[in-house]
């Protein structure tokens, strides 16, 4: 039986390598099958909607059994309400501005800047204790350990809690893929449990930094004011659980698409390991070529939109397929080739708009520093097997474990 | 010293310059962009991170080192 | 037209000459040596120095965050050119293609690009205008004295016209601490440009950042002390304003004098040139052999009604600079027209604001997302029955849709709904400029295409 065009893309089999089907899916821009979402695969559609205020990200417009973009349940029973990923202004505006206060600029301007060198702190033990050269999983000993104690440290999140909140932070990924197939009580049940496990487990904490504040985001959105005034715990709680996840779940993509991706061209690994500095070029075509979030699910028509000649209905869901817009010809010359020397890559890996990723600083420097730092001390790095396992998720798409040799580790 | 200019019709204020390269771009208020358009030679390195890093490339750079030489008699 | 090769030859050993080196000059002459012109090409510049940009002046430099004389141009490409800076054009024989220069030499050219731009509109009465401590801004040089007389923290600056480099000298003052007093002649700041409805919104920041705002009022006189340094200003309502420094800040004026005579079609306000950038002589007959960009150009705009508009906009200049040096290379049939929708920007009082189409023509708005109130909202201007411009305070991620519903003549008001539409944008208001110009009726045009790569103009005569 042929598969519709949306389910190969969420079938398993295909998630190593989904671009042929995001491919087939541009040849019709704006894809519809009877009940499903309007799924759009090409680039200057994607940005234009982007842009268009007739979209609404808010959880609470999605048609039932809609897709939950970083995980969170918009049901009554939801412990937390939405976080500002999932939410329209101005809502959404005030809430990232408040917390935008204590990562970047205006007010924050070096908050970001002046984690260079902890990153590379980070970076350099890491790699000095990976285990026998000869069998690495850069997943388990590098990309997931090294985002997640950047985030913990940033909010304020002890490490050692980390075996904690995987397990919550993973099923609320997991939650995110927008599977039609899966029994949404099922799931919504045990995302619900998570995020109120997760809830709980921030709520605590933040007590805890209420009587005494340190210099982490955590402490600072719990006891600063703005302008827009104090949030409420309920906020608080959504914010530092949205961060906590996204902090999470995308960056160790980043990093793990990005060793494979230089692994497949080695040229362009030795280049990298003769010049630090093209680890800047590489990660933006990383982004575009291998982006961590594949496509945003959870977008809603407040009014009827014509996309290419096609009336998307009001009150339809649309999916943005990000990697897709990524690979289309019409933008990008040669797109099915990994070229760190494109003069222009205007990549929709981070989104674009107002819910354009709000840690994308931090995981530009975290990958390239990553990237580069492993270009130049594993020693003929070498893939053990391609493709690797990937995770099951579909919209947060990367290799589960990443098995590569090399012949050692210089200092 | 090296010249920048940034298309501010193309700038949308994502502010990844002013958080890479804090030395030479500053945000001015939530969305408005400001930038000192003659950077450091030290800081060569964070503007072109700043500058790859702009979602709308919207940061122009110098990319000729050519000092410009004027005829002033040119008879 | 060019058969049998002239093209090739013109781009192989032609000689083209720019006048005005500055930004639509420089990005014209990236173009054309990226477009494969290895002929001579000769920059004309009456400053002294090589091609800056304007913006810092009234924003960086006056806060003393960036140096007047520090705002060279990024160079994109190298454009070896024979550069006579500090040397003003002074005329142009059409006949014999030549330009007259200052210094008496004369430049031949095969294909000429205009690119002189425009001056600060001085203060009318000249030996006012020469009291010290009386400023205009638009060059590096003015830039410079206006930022070293506010590090001496004058007791206060007058700002004459509350235009948006008025508002922007102000908005930079009170940053710095001085006491500023803005003149407007109109209802309120920004009026012009953005109507009375948004202007309300300009008026209420200035205020609440402490600027004396005075409108509806005309300054009529500058009085000068025993040394001839400026000491007061007096206004129309009888008022009188104690200051030190005064900005004039009153428009600008087309450097179009050295063409009086030329017979080229070129005045005060401007060159006139078709969408292509080829300047029209004085019998309306288009030349092709001299093309005008920037601010000094003036060119019908197929989705204005082909009103010629004349922009002083930053990415105004550059796109006319890239259309005019394509076309100055190019076949009649390979040309393009200059049709990018008007852009611009201003950041004052800590707001950026942004701006696409043409709002001065419009004659409504409807706030179509967040509120005037909250000094975060969009903005949409509509002119008979079609969206024709829109505005955004702190709202710039919004602005490429509204771009993309100017593009396609979209009806006016909007039907849809948004997000955060509030109350007061439910249904459009007269958008009260003062003095609207008004296109006449005309044919629809619309831009088509997917990419930008294919960009075309729909053309629907009107019935």
């Amino acid at each position: 039986m042929t598969q519709t065009l949306l389910h190969q893309i969420l079938d398993y089999a295909n998630r190593a390598d989904p671009y042929p089907i995001y491919e087939e899916l541009r040849r019709t821009p704006v894809h519809h099958d009877t009940d499903g979402p309007y799924v759009i695969s090409t680039y200057y559609e994607i940005r234009s909607l982007l842009h268009d205020p007739r979209l609404s990200s808010d959880a609470r417009n999605l048609a039932s059994g809609g897709a939950d973009p970083l995980a969170e349940s918009a049901s009554e029973e939801s412990a937390l309400p939405p976080s500002f990923l999932r939410l329209d202004p101005p809502e959404h505006d005030r809430l990232r501005r408040m917390t935008n206060r204590h990562f970047g600029p205006p007010h924050s301007p070096h908050r970001v800047d002046a984690m260079r060198p902890e990153l590379h702190d980070i970076v350099g033990g890491l790699i000095d204790g990976l285990g026998d050269p000869g069998r690495i999983d850069l997943v388990e000993e590098f990309s997931y350990p090294f985002p997640v104690t950047v985030i913990c440290r940033l909010l304020g999140i002890p490490r050692e809690d980390e075996a904690r909140f995987h397990t919550w932070a993973d099923t609320l990924a997991a939650s995110l893929d927008p599977d039609p197939d899966a029994d949404p009580a099922e799931r919504g049940k045990g995302t619900v449990e998570a995020r109120m496990q997760l809830g709980m487990y921030l709520a605590g904490l933040i007590e805890e930094r209420r009587k005494n504040p340190g210099d982490d985001m955590l402490s600072q959105l719990a006891t600063a004011e703005g302008q827009d005034g104090p949030m409420t715990t309920m906020e608080l709680l959504s914010t530092a659980a949205l961060l906590l996840i996204a902090g999470h779940e995308t960056t160790v993509n980043l990093i793990t698409n990005g060793m494979l991706t230089l692994l497949r061209n080695p040229d362009v690994l030795q280049r990298l390991r003769a010049e630090p500095r093209l680890a800047v070029p590489i990660v933006e075509e990383l982004l575009r070529f291998e982006p961590p979030v594949q496509l945003l699910p959870g977008r809603t028509a407040l009014a009827d939109i014509e996309v290419r000649g096609v009336t998307i209905p009001k009150g339809s869901t649309l999916w943005l397929v990000l990697a897709s817009g990524n690979r289309d010809p019409q933008r990008f010359e040669n797109p099915d080739r990994f070229d760190p020397d494109r003069p222009d890559v205007q990549h929709l890996g981070l989104g674009s708009g107002i819910h354009s990723c709000f840690g994308a600083p931090l995981a530009r420097l975290e990958a390239q520093l990553a990237l580069s730092e492993l270009a130049r001390r594993l020693e003929k790095p070498r893939l053990l097997e391609d493709p690797p396992p990937y995770r099951q998720n579909a919209v947060l798409r990367g290799p589960r474990h990443l098995r590569i040799a090399c012949d050692g580790i210089r200092p | 010293m090296v010249s920048i200019a940034v298309d501010l019709n193309r700038c949308q204020g994502y502010a990844q310059c002013a958080f890479l390269a804090p030395e030479i771009f500053t945000m001015h208020g939530d969305e408005a962009l400001l930038y000192n358009p003659d950077a450091d030679d030290a800081l060569r390195e964070k503007l072109a991170q700043a500058a790859a890093a702009c979602p709308v490339q919207a940061i122009l750079v110098d990319a000729v080192d050519e000092p410009t030489e004027v005829v002033s008699d040119a008879r | 037209m060019l058969g049998d090769g002239a093209l090739e030859q013109l781009k192989r050993e032609g000689r083209i000459v720019v006048v005005g080196a500055s930004l639509a000059g420089l990005r014209a002459a990236e173009t054309l040596r990226a477009k494969g012109f290895v002929g001579s090409l000769t920059m004309i510049g009456d400053e002294p120095c090589e091609p800056y940009d304007r913006p810092p002046l009234s924003k960086g430099v006056l806060l003393g965050r960036a140096r007047a004389d520090r705002t060279a141009l990024p160079r994109l490409r190298s454009v070896d050119a024979t550069w006579r800076l500090g040397v003003p054009a002074t005329g142009l024989d059409m006949a014999a293609r030549r330009v007259r220069l200052a210094d008496g030499d004369e430049v031949p050219y095969d294909r000429l690009l205009i690119a002189t731009g425009v001056r600060a509109r001085p203060w009318p009465r000249e030996e006012e205008a020469e009291l010290d401590g009386v400023f205009v801004l638009r060059t590096r040089e003015e830039g410079s004295a206006l930022a070293r007389r506010l590090d001496e923290g004058p007791k206060r600056v007058l700002v004459i016209g509350g235009g948006f480099a008025g508002s922007e000298v102000a908005s930079a003052c009170r940053e710095r601490g001085l006491p500023v007093t803005v003149a407007e002649r109109g209802a309120a700041p920004l009026v012009g440009a953005l109507g009375g409805v948004v202007a309300a919104v300009a008026a209420d920041l200035q205020r609440e950042h402490g600027v004396d705002l005075r409108c509806g009022v005309m300054v009529t006189a500058l009085e000068g002390d025993a040394s001839g340094r400026v000491r007061a200003a007096h206004l129309s309502d009888g008022s009188t304003v104690e200051t030190d420094v005064v900005v004039v800040s009153l428009g600008a004026l087309r450097n179009t004098e050295w063409l009086s005579g030329s017979g080229l079609g070129a005045g005060p306000r401007g060159i006139a040139c078709d969408a292509g950038c080829r300047a029209f002589d004085i019998r309306g007959i288009v030349t092709d052999d001299i093309y005008a960009a920037g601010d000094v150009a003036r060119c019908p705009h197929p989705l204005f009604g082909y009103q010629f508009l004349s922009l002083e906009h930053w990415g105004n200049a550059v796109a006319q600079a890239g259309i005019a040096a394509h076309n100055m290379l190019s076949e009649s049939i390979d040309r393009l027209p200059h049709m990018d929708v008007p852009a611009f920007w201003s950041s004052q009082f800590g707001v950026n604001i942004k701006s696409v189409g043409v709002p001065s023509m419009a004659t409504e708005i409807l706030i179509s997302q967040g509120s005037l109130d909250s000094r975060r909202f969009v903005g949409v201007y509509g002119y008979q029955g079609r969206v024709i411009g829109a505005v955004s305070f702190d709202h710039g991620r919004w602005l490429p849709f509204y771009q993309e519903l100017i593009e396609k003549t979209a009806p006016f008001p909007p039907q849809f709904a948004t997000v955060d539409r509030h109350p007061d944008g439910l249904r459009p208001v007269d958008a009260d400029f003062p003095d609207p110009s008004v296109p006449s009726h005309g044919p629809t045009v619309t831009l088509s295409g997917y990419s930008p790569a294919d960009r075309r103009i729909t053309f629907t005569p009107a019935h």
